[in-house]
């Protein structure tokens, strides 16, 4: 199959940008889009114009690295997948397909499709985790875990922090990616001593991170490749409300 | 070129006595570093997947001042992510015989009996704290109804001893390891350099002191200076450009150690999993892994006749060969990898295969379906099943799904003694980059456990005995022998740019994969090896004179980044075939076509190769020198492996 990609193309984050449309035939529906791209870069490389920059790692949806705006939709057309495991016979033949970064105030451009994304480690940092030392755990079988409780929190657990969810969001908000640990700790005992600190903490480094406030559009939920719902954001609202009322 | 002195033989520094009390002995010996003093040393960790975050956050909570370089532009992305079915433990929660004494001997005979006893020991000895320790950071490990924590089998065992959660054990317990790294971030004991790729080690006086490293954003080359400097890189099956590691894998920061003179060992070491998804495409960037825990419940098998067209449930179950049941009656579909790729390339070479140009083999549910329910198996792999459909379009409880051998993890990697330290003072090595735990052929389940038992429990102790033992004099950023590193990468990266050829890395770097697969692949001989390092030396040298590469080194440039990448695995993949062709033997994975059973299995030769080949590099037109650790066996008798 041919297609026409239009590709948006940074120098730096200083360059003001814009798109690039780039013909390529001999496709086969096969072909992941990023296995199409890869084939463009080497024939870009090739003929000694530089590549187009992108994140991929894994290419099986499991790293996260990886995350194109394709035609306005973060992560393309499918529903519950990544943008690596998008196949060609998602377009149709002779479709000119636009291709943008994840485009949101708290994750600058770096060049063409590639963002730094460092600021959801920092949100991370804030408290995104149980604190415990090596050495110090107790015997795993001591404290049972019902099965559904664990089941639940590794549904929230999935979050590969591809970031898909604030390039959606009309406010560049962070809530289902901060609520989804927040719920995954929430649901399981360890993660209680520090619930309501976490909770706090995490809400107040995605604001310094300037990372939006949640309406509630749910287009998060939408594109999350790993399919992770609302419920997390529900949790987060009322772990956030309870730990701040308590507070005072 | 600065390297480090050679000692003049490799010396494992193993700890004397009983197997069951070299580690706690070893402890005991080891020097410490006080409370007060540990923040005086700087720990370089370069990557942060298992083995580097777990090291890299205890050396913090520890109270070491720690740096940790990762290419990726977060430490969640390491490809240790991607690890599926599980983490071995010798707990024995299922009353089934397990003990640390019997994972220890099915890693030691998985491994076909070329890993270092001691090693395997202290490694199964640690098994269960990971376990203790995951838990308590929050990993959602799978449970029973009675909430406790759940098992399956890997190959290779007779007992369940899995932990998992779901498909995804690798991305769970990475998110751990990456919460500890967090947390450890947040306190200022670790600074987290992202977007970083070391290209060359930094040796003072014959001691590890730091690392160059490139700005992969900015493209500004860095001196980063340390007491002492650990590598948790991962493997390099990358070398095979087609394999289930992840795009971006490497070899480049071990290669570039040895380089400096840190033994290589066992490079031709490479496993081969059987169950990955088969190459559909000219174009395919890479191949995906079927979690081997799929074999709990799926029967491998290929049509009696030869040609057989039809579809896998058209196919009566007269006319179906379960080869892996007939061939190995007692552990039947549960054999270790070596023996289950083995049997699905005999398959596809009797053109028994399926799929597209019959290189597959089928992975049937269809009776665990019946036995069980959809449910039931939807609960156990529902994310390999999604997986399998996102890329095959097909669905993989309608018939049977298709799979083929593909590279995927390399036991070989840089010598390290019993302290996880190279032969280069000061340089620890840890995880699937090292060579020390896997001999030669993991079990599946192992490289999680061994990741996390380097960074959590091992490294942190014998570190200590080296920083407290060794005399670290100040070394300044414009040392002759920083300098000199510094240099050395700026001017390999300017030749990169000079050469102005047609040909992409790509290119190169696929050009590579063929000839490895072919010759240092699943089966190799003599002639096969001796034609495929002159193929390789003749890739390198079409590489330096016509490789393309587009845009400058002071910018975001990922094609130079591939280009350096594969300029290294041009050079590794040499040594790759020279030590298989050195190794006149079959052990595991390495099959040489010349040393087979008449069963056509593995002829091991204890006599002439129970030892560990480690490689230095070549030196002023003499080639690379073979140096051998001797292994000795003293918990078990050297068995012929046998799964039958």
């Amino acid at each position: 199959m041919n297609v026409i990609f239009r590709i948006w193309r940074q120098r730096d984050p200083t360059d003001a940008g814009g798109f690039v449309r780039y013909p390529v035939d001999g496709l086969s529906p096969e072909m992941t889009l990023l296995e199409a791209l890869d084939r463009l870069n080497e024939t870009l490389a090739a003929h000694g114009e530089p590549p187009v920059a992108f994140d991929s790692d894994c290419r099986e949806g499991i790293c996260g690295a990886c995350g194109i705006v394709v035609d306005g939709r973060p992560h393309g057309p499918l529903p519950c997948t990544t943008t690596c495991l998008v196949r060609m016979r998602a377009f149709r033949d002779g479709a000119t397909i636009t291709l943008e970064p994840f485009r949101t105030g708290a994750f600058p451009v770096l060049r063409d499709l590639m963002v730094d994304r460092r600021a959801l480690d920092r949100v991370m940092q804030a408290g995104g985790y149980v604190s415990v030392r090596a050495g110090s755990a107790p015997e795993a079988n001591t404290l049972p875990i019902a099965r559904e409780a664990v089941e639940r929190a590794l549904d929230a657990a999935e979050c590969i922090g591809c970031g898909a969810c604030v390039a959606a969001c009309p406010n560049g908000s962070a809530a289902l990616f901060v609520g989804a640990k927040v719920s995954h700790l929430a649901r399981l005992p360890q993660g209680q001593p520090e619930r309501a600190r976490r909770a706090l903490a995490l809400v107040a480094a995605a604001d310094d991170e300037g990372f939006g406030a949640c309406s509630s559009h749910g287009e998060c939920e939408a594109v999350c490749p790993k399919g992770i719902g609302l419920d997390v954001i529900a949790q987060l609202n009322r772990d956030h409300l309870l730990a701040t009322l308590a507070r005072r | 070129m600065t390297r480090a002195v050679m000692a003049p033989a490799l010396d494992s520094r193993v700890p004397t006595g009983p197997l069951e009390r070299q580690w706690a002995r070893r402890r005991d010996e080891l020097a410490l570093v006080g409370p007060t003093r540990r923040r005086f040393h700087t720990v370089l960790v370069i990557g942060a997947g298992l083995a580097g975050a777990s090291a890299a956050a205890t050396l913090s909570e520890l109270g070491y001042r720690v740096r940790c370089l990762v290419f990726h532009d977060s430490p969640r992305r390491a490809h240790s992510v991607a690890a599926q079915g599980g983490i071995n433990a010798a707990k024995n929660y299922q009353n089934d015989g397990d003990s640390v004494g019997r994972l220890f001997h099915e890693t030691l005979e998985g491994g076909d009996f070329r890993s270092r006893e001691s090693n395997v020991y202290r490694l199964a000895e640690l098994s269960a704290r990971i376990i203790d320790h995951a838990v308590a950071q929050g990993v959602p490990f799978a449970r029973e109804y009675g909430g406790h924590l759940a098992n399956r089998s890997f190959g290779g065992t007779l007992v369940s001893r899995t932990f998992y959660a779901r498909g995804q054990t690798g991305q769970q317990l990475l998110l751990g390891a990456y919460g500890a790294l967090a947390k450890e971030e947040a306190a200022g004991g670790v600074a987290l350099l992202p977007r970083r790729e070391m290209l060359d080690l930094i040796v003072v006086d014959g001691r590890a002191r730091g690392v160059i490293a490139r700005d992969l954003v900015t493209g500004a080359l860095e001196t980063h200076l340390a007491d002492a400097v650990v590598l948790a890189t991962g493997g390099y099956a990358n070398a095979y450009y087609l394999s289930t590691n992840a795009k971006a894998s490497n070899a480049t920061a071990i290669w570039r150690a040895h380089l400096r003179g840190a033994a290589f060992a066992n490079p031709g070491f490479v496993q081969f999993h059987p169950t990955c998804l088969p190459v559909t495409s000219a174009d395919q960037a890479k191949t995906t892994l079927m979690s081997e825990s799929l074999r709990n419940d799926a029967r491998l098998w290929v049509p009696l006749r030869a040609g057989d067209a039809r579809a896998p449930q058209d196919i009566p179950e007269s006319e179906r060969d379960y080869f892996l049941e007939r061939r190995y009656p007692r552990f039947g579909n549960l054999v270790p990898r070596d023996l289950g790729s083995r049997a699905c390339k005999a398959m596809v070479e009797e053109g028994r295969g399926v799929g597209a140009g019959a290189g597959a083999v089928y992975l049937d549910l269809s009776d665990a379906a019946r036995r069980l329910g959809v449910d039931v198996l939807r609960e156990r792999y529902g994310n390999l099943f999604e997986l399998y459909q996102h890329i095959t379009g097909d669905d993989p409880l309608r018939g049977a799904m298709r799979v083929a051998p593909s590279a995927h993890y390399t036991m070989g990697g840089l010598w390290v003694d019993y302290d996880l330290m190279s032969n280069i003072p000061g340089l620890f090595v840890i995880g699937e980059a090292n060579f020390s735990d896997q001999g030669a052929n993991r079990l599946g389940a192992s490289a999680l456990m061994q990741g996390l038992a380097d960074g959590y429990f091992i490294l942190p102790y014998t570190l200590a005995g080296y920083l407290a033992g060794a005399r670290l004099p100040a070394v300044a950023e414009n040392a002759p022998e920083a300098r000199e590193a510094f240099a050395a990468v700026d001017a390999r990266i300017e030749r990169l740019l000079a050469v102005g050829g047609r040909r992409t890395a790509g290119e190169f770097h696929r050009a590579l994969g063929r000839v490895l697969w072919d010759h240092c692949g699943l089966e190799r001989s003599r002639e096969g090896l001796v034609k495929s390092m002159e193929e390789v030396a003749a890739l390198r040298e079409a590489f330096w004179g016509d490789l393309a590469l587009p845009g400058g080194a002071g910018e975001l440039n990922q094609e130079l980044e591939r280009a350096g990448r594969v300029a290294d695995f041009l050079e590794l993949g040499e040594l790759m075939c020279r030590d298989a062709l050195a190794r006149e033997e079959s052990c595991g994975c390495h099959f040489r076509t010349e040393h087979q059973t008449n069963d056509g299995e593995a002829l091991r030769d204890d006599a002439r190769f129970a030892h560990v080949a480690a490689w230095l590099p070549g030196e002023g037109g003499r080639g690379p020198e073979r140096l051998v650790e001797p292994l000795h066996f003293e918990s078990m008798a050297l068995l012929e492996r046998s799964y039958t």
